[in-house]
């Protein structure tokens, strides 16, 4: 019977439970972290990086290969400077804790 | 790596994406979902590799973004990060387009049939217009955000009627795109220049102050592009993790149009406001003000009790975060109860001040959100409004206003108010605010770091 479905119509189950999911986490989410959440999202959306990769891939180079690896490049900023840039000012965060309890 | 392996490790990258969002629901376990977020990457990225056979190019390519990413990263102001956000969705979209564009040229690399059936044309096509309204939207959102373009809305007649036209003419495109037997390249990229002509014309007409909602509705679209691209390639992860992305710049969005009482549909449409309020509005009467110096307002601080702050987009400008760190601390150092009230659309984007606020080491338990404190400045001595204006404009309570209903913070009600401001100019809604007017208020002239940085001295 699964073997029957359209791969779309599975693809689409889990995009709809993904926004629940996203949805639910989200809004859980303390305003004051509200600009950190917006530049994890920025790194996580970088995901797109596995993409750029898969086009990137194939080992006859012609140019779909070079878009990839400009695709590439594109996501890797993302994803680095969201991650780097998150733990930057979680950071601050952090310390004004220390300050705070003593 | 067999395609099952591939998939379960991108089920486990997918789950870290999800603990990395949970994470933020408090500052102490934040820095932890971070690193879960990373961990996810890493995990998605190495299987990646396993299976592309350029992996040296690949590796190179992600050598240069990442260094790149890491200097911008490690450099970039805290003043600034709404244009670094701006910045990194117009990659996403780019990234998008190209990998749209690659699948389009070579479908089997990515796993698909080699005449691309209707489906994958479908997907490919959501994904490249998202993507490419993301990249030249969130282009406009960074030039306006840094200053390299004005941030007043550009209108002009005909412009909705334009964008509905170039909207269907691109939808057209697509369909012929989507029913042509053989790859058609030029519906395919006439439809995606029409996708990115519209992102410009989108953003242009939303004004300077309403970016909080654009730049959570760009962070959105970002999301989207990811999960359209997933669609495409038939990944999962990709769908997870830009639907986790593309709901959260949904409820930002919702959150930032709620703190503004404004329908999410006005913004976009845009046109409101102008750049910073040099066109203060004018009812003909002559309304005194009282004004005082640093030194007097550091004198009444120095005698309460209890003293608020409330910090707007004027401190970020000024970059006076570290100047009131300073004065917070002189102000404890005299036995007075200081807190900061921050409103959800204070600064350019969701949460701005808290990032500036805690660069300046202030403790977050110090700083409340207006939920949290609104009833409180009844019992407050002294408030101190440094560079904000609608925010805590009581015409908010006045029937008729054209910020009627919005929600504010309730100022007006503590026993004194000082406002640093530069000028009477009205704020970005062009409108005269009552507050400054009462008899209560004191209004104190100049450049926020520099009035701060006097009432240290004082102090």
């Amino acid at each position: 019977m699964i073997g029957d479905i359209d791969p779309t119509i599975i693809n689409l189950t889990i995009f709809v439970l993904a926004v629940f999911v996203g949805y639910h986490v989200v809004w859980n989410v303390t305003p004051a972290l509200h600009t950190p959440l917006m530049s994890v999202t920025n790194a996580i959306s970088g995901i797109i990086l596995v993409g750029a990769m898969l086009a990137a891939g194939p080992a006859e180079t012609d140019w779909g290969v070079w878009l990839g690896a400009v695709a590439v490049t594109l996501a890797a900023i993302n994803v680095f400077g969201g991650f780097l840039v998150t733990q930057r000012m979680l950071e601050m965060f952090k310390r004004k804790d220390k300050k705070g309890s003593t | 790596m067999s395609a099952d392996l591939v998939a379960l490790a991108y089920l486990v990258a997918s789950v870290f994406f999800i603990l990395a969002l949970k994470g933020l629901s408090s500052p102490l376990t934040a820095r932890r979902g971070n690193l879960f977020g990373m961990l996810g990457m890493a995990i998605a990225v190495v299987t990646t590799l396993t299976i592309t056979e350029n992996w040296m190019l690949i590796l190179g390519c992600i050598v240069v973004g990442g260094s790149i990413g890491a200097v911008v990263a490690k450099r970039v102001q805290m003043t600034a990060m709404p244009e670094l956000v701006a910045f990194m969705h117009s990659l996403v979209g780019l990234a998008a387009v190209f990998i749209a564009i690659a699948a389009v040229n070579n479908p089997v690399s990515f796993g698909l049939p080699a005449v691309l059936p209707m489906g994958s044309k479908l997907e490919l096509f959501l994904g490249t217009f998202i993507g490419a309204m993301t990249w030249s939207g969130s282009v406009i959102a960074f030039m306006k955000l840094s200053g390299r373009m004005s941030g007043a809305p550009i209108t002009f007649s005909g412009q909705h009627l334009l964008n509905l036209v170039l909207a269907l003419v691109m939808v057209g495109f697509g369909l012929w795109f989507f029913f042509s037997d053989t790859t058609n390249w030029t519906a395919f990229i006439v439809m995606t220049s029409i996708a990115f002509i519209l992102g410009f014309l989108i953003i242009i007409p939303i004004g300077g102050a309403d970016m909080p909602v654009v730049i959570s509705m760009l962070n959105s679209y970002s999301g989207w592009a990811a999960a359209g691209i997933g669609f495409s390639l038939g990944n999962p992860m990709l769908i997870i993790a830009g639907s986790l992305v593309g709901s959260s710049g949904a409820i930002l969005s919702y959150i930032m149009c709620k703190a503004m009482n404004r329908p999410f549909l006005s913004v976009i449409l845009g046109g409101f406001g102008n750049d910073g309020g040099d066109a203060a509005a004018d009812d003909g009467a002559q309304k005194t003000h009282r004004s005082g110096s640093a030194e007097d307002a550091a004198f009444l601080m120095g005698n309460a009790d209890t003293v608020v702050i409330v910090p707007g987009y004027g401190l970020a400008v000024a970059r006076a975060q570290h100047a009131v760190k300073e004065l917070t601390e002189a102000l404890l150092e005299q036995g007075v109860n200081v807190r900061f009230a921050i409103h959800p659309v204070a600064g350019r984007m969701p949460g701005h001040m808290n990032v500036l606020l805690a660069e300046a080491e202030i403790p977050y338990e110090q700083v409340l959100e207006m939920d949290e404190i609104n009833s409180d400045f009844s019992n407050t001595d002294v408030v101190l409004v440094l560079g904000a204006n609608d925010v805590v404009n009581p015409a908010a309570y006045t029937k008729g206003s054209p910020i009627y209903g919005m929600p504010i913070l309730d100022t007006h009600k503590a026993r004194t108010v000082m406002v640093v401001k530069r000028s009477m100019a009205a704020g970005y809604a062009g409108l005269d605010n009552e507050l400054f007017y009462m008899d209560k208020t004191m209004m104190i002239f100049g450049d926020a770091k520099k009035v701060v940085e006097h009432m240290v001295k004082a102090l």
